[in-house]
């Protein structure tokens, strides 16, 4: 009986990928573990074995094809006796890609707003369509050419080209001096970045993820966030930890921990979390050149997703300013990081409903600009907070407080907060996808305090 | 009364001698008068005696120079005075007044010297030691021939961090002397409680690092592996352990009544191996100095923490605004 093979998932996060190179032809035999194709996903070229023995029936995706979706079937396996003939009608039931026409595959998720005009971009800048992977390897590589001091730490960072390929060609040009592997030992790690950091140097810890980091915590606000005050200004630590922060898909409990509100709430330290392609290049240049220790957080779903960034030699963000994606006038969405999507989803589609919505990106966390919140509220009178972190304590619930209490008269409905629930999370799909936030939580929620 | 056997080591001038003996006796009367001060209350919180460990910080900074660095831990009064910060500045910092090395916002544990290479001052038990293990990369880094001494006592050294530093330190060959200052007391727990392993430098073998044991009653001792071990990390060849064997005369902190050992054993250890008693008797019996010029030394001596005594009294409070400063530093535009 013909069977399809289908594309597969290589990574958490893996939507598709690039079909590279077959190394079956059809009427191949093949046995179980054999190597049938080369697969590059957005952080690595792997290689994909047969499941099963079979002859090759038929290639449906050629090689060289970009953009094939997960599950998107690329071949059918006959057994002995069966006639690749037999096949040669077989749909693939979700082939979207078509091999002769590469080119139009589509490129990973773009993002349906326009962004908005930035004032630190001088008009008719070049813009270029920009992975937020690429946009933190480029600010990085910028940085270090920049200045001899800044260098990058962490598990896998060098020769490996980064877990997430965040770090990708750096060691080419930089070389093992300043790209350099640590072993699996972040509390070590973390310690001897900060000692580096005091010494003059301008370190860059990578963190696999943040998760990761909570063996290191003591290192990030004892020994990085407390030292200048405790010096009585003599000695600070100028130190960029950066790396995954918060859910990526199916990684479990202890994968998925958003420690925004967590690093926001020490004084010492700054903590940046960008949404796009932009902001993480222009955001992750300030903050290597901050003189202070800066928490860096990242998301791995946001790394494959493309943003325009401004071509331009030095382009930087500064921090603690938000960024008004959208003008509205019905209520305000506050969010940050991955939130954004959510947010900016919702404003789309509350637009075709006839509400408008005004949407922040903090951008940054500490220092966080609450003017701009506040000026925004004072003009809807409403304000829904989202963000995937847990409810209790959260960036929502400060921003609850502040709003109540620098623009109490202004408010015509409760400040609603969009969290991630209050649960470890969950692995099942249908569970972790109630444990995060939602597009539709996010306008029911604007709903509600709009009274529609 | 004496040390009885007093080391034989020639190698050391009187002129060297006499310093030793100085900066350990201005270390140990520093500490009796920071007890008083506590006892008065003008410091407060915690406050860590290095009595009876003078050799160890004394010792070792005769092996270190211009350039080099050194971390510890919260008990770093000590190792303040041995590098040349001033007292006055230490003890205004202990009594958390304006003069203080911190300007009194760090307090006795949190102290630092960029002049004086002096990185703290940390209070959280091994933390220091990837710290220190990061200085001597920032020096490698930088391509300079200087070390970091890295203190860390007894106690720390069950820490795992101090395991996952000795890894990198090696691996990288990072110009580090680890310095376990083995006191023999974590807090309240003897080495005998804390571990079985018979020798904590000896845990270095693991990582490939080389170390040995030091008597750290013997100043000139402590100086003589104080210099090989920085001779082993100028030449590049990576990280060097000393586990110095020492005592603390005092409960942990002021507020220990130190129930855990006997009186005895505490008097027996000033009676017969008391490091600047030792140095007393060589300075006499060498006749490097007669007992008028001990005395003098003593006076000037005296009259210096005296000095710093009554400028941590005098040295104002923080102003207020204090509060809201050096938290963050300013970003160069």
């Amino acid at each position: 009986m013909a069977t399809e093979i289908l594309m597969p998932a290589l990574s958490p996060t893996m939507e598709e990928g690039t079909l590279a190179k077959w190394l079956v032809k059809e009427g191949d035999t093949v046995s179980s573990g054999d190597i049938l194709a080369e697969i590059e996903t957005d952080k690595a070229t792997m290689e994909f074995e047969a499941v099963d023995e079979g002859i090759v029936g038929k290639i449906l995706v050629a090689e060289g094809t970009e953009g094939v979706k997960v599950n998107t079937a690329i071949a059918v396996m006959i057994e002995e006796g069966e006639s690749a003939d037999d096949v040669a009608d077989a749909k693939p039931a979700e082939a979207q890609a078509t091999p002769d026409a590469p080119a139009a595959a589509a490129p990973a998720a773009p993002v349906a707003v326009v962004t908005p005009a930035e004032m630190d971009i001088p008009e008719g800048t070049e813009m270029k369509q920009t992975t937020v992977r690429e946009a933190l390897r480029d600010a990085m590589a910028e940085e270090m050419r920049a200045n001899e001091n800044v260098f990058l730490m962490g598990e896998e960072v060098a020769e490996y080209q980064g877990a997430y390929k965040i770090s990708q060609g750096l060691l080419d040009e930089f070389g093992a001096r300043r790209v350099i592997d640590t072993p699996i030992t972040e509390h070590g790690f973390a310690g001897i970045g900060v000692g580096a950091a005091f010494g003059g140097l301008n370190p860059i810890v990578e963190f696999m993820t943040f998760n990761f980091a909570m063996q290191a915590i003591d290192h990030i606000i004892n020994s990085a966030a407390k030292t200048l005050y405790m010096s009585g200004g003599q000695m600070g630590a100028p130190i960029v930890f950066r790396g995954p922060n918060g859910a990526a898909a199916r990684v479990g409990a202890q994968h998925s921990h958003d420690y925004a509100s967590w690093y926001s709430q020490v004084p010492g330290l700054k903590v940046v979390m960008p949404y796009s392609a932009s902001d993480a290049k222009g955001l992750l240049k300030t903050a290597i050149r901050d003189p202070n220790p800066v928490i860096f957080l990242e998301n791995e779903i946001l790394y494959g997703q493309s943003f325009d960034v401004p071509v331009m030699d030095d382009y930087t963000v500064p921090f603690g300013k938000a960024k008004i994606w959208r003008e509205g006038s019905d209520v305000t969405i506050v969010s940050f990081g991955i939130g954004m999507k959510y947010a900016l989803e919702a404003a789309d589609e509350l637009a075709t409903e006839g509400i408008s919505a005004e949407v922040i990106d903090l951008r940054t966390l500490r220092p966080l600009d609450l003017p701009t919140v506040i000026e925004s509220v004072k003009k809807t009178n409403r304000c829904v907070t989202v963000e995937e972190g847990f409810p209790v304590c959260s960036i929502g619930s400060y921003l609850s407080a502040q709003i109540m209490t620098e623009a109490f008269d202004y408010l015509d409905a409760p400040v609603l907060n969009c969290t991630g629930k209050d649960v470890p999370m969950p692995y099942a799909a249908n569970l972790e996808k109630l444990a995060l936030t939602t597009t539709k939580e996010v306008m029911d929620a604007v709903k509600a305090v709009t009274y529609r | 009364m004496a040390a009885k056997k007093p080391a034989k080591k020639a190698n050391v001038s009187k002129d060297e001698l006499l310093q030793y003996y100085k900066d350990m006796l201005l270390i140990r009367r520093f500490e009796e008068k920071a007890g008083q001060l506590y006892g008065m209350g003008l410091i407060g919180g915690f406050c860590h005696l290095y009595i009876g460990q003078e050799a160890v910080v004394v010792g070792l900074e005769a092996a270190a120079k211009e350039g080099d660095k050194r971390i510890t831990s919260y008990r770093d009064h000590g190792h303040m005075l041995a590098c040349g910060m001033d007292p006055k500045g230490v003890m205004a910092e202990l009594t958390g007044r304006e003069g203080g090395y911190s300007k009194g916002k760090g307090g006795s544990m949190h102290m630092f010297s960029k002049e004086k290479h002096f990185y703290g001052g940390h209070g959280i038990v091994a933390a220091q030691v990837p710290l220190g293990a990061g200085l001597a990369f920032s020096d490698k880094y930088k391509g300079n021939d200087n070390v970091t001494f890295t203190y860390f006592g007894d106690g720390a050294a069950n820490q795992g961090q101090v395991y996952e530093a000795y890894n990198m330190a090696e691996l990288w060959d990072l110009p580090v002397v680890f310095v376990i200052e083995n006191n023999q007391y974590a807090m309240g727990t003897s080495t005998k409680r804390s571990t079985k392993s018979p020798s904590y430098w000896e845990r270095g073998a693991a990582y490939g690092i080389e170390g040995e044991e030091v008597d750290g009653m013997d100043v000139l001792k402590v100086k003589e592996a104080g210099e090989k071990a920085v001779a082993h990390c100028r030449a590049g060849n990576g990280p060097y352990i000393l586990e110095i064997k020492t005592y603390r005369y005092r409960g942990h902190s002021m507020s220990d009544p130190a129930k855990y050992r006997t009186r005895e054993e505490v008097q027996k250890m000033r009676d017969e191996r008391d490091a600047i008693e030792q140095v007393r008797d060589m300075l006499l019996t060498g006749k490097h100095a007669s007992e008028d010029d001990l005395k003098a030394i003593d006076k000037e001596i005296k009259s210096v923490v005296n000095e710093a005594a009554e400028f941590s009294k005098e040295s104002p409070e923080p102003s207020l605004d204090e509060l809201y400063t050096d938290i963050y530093m300013e970003a160069e535009a």
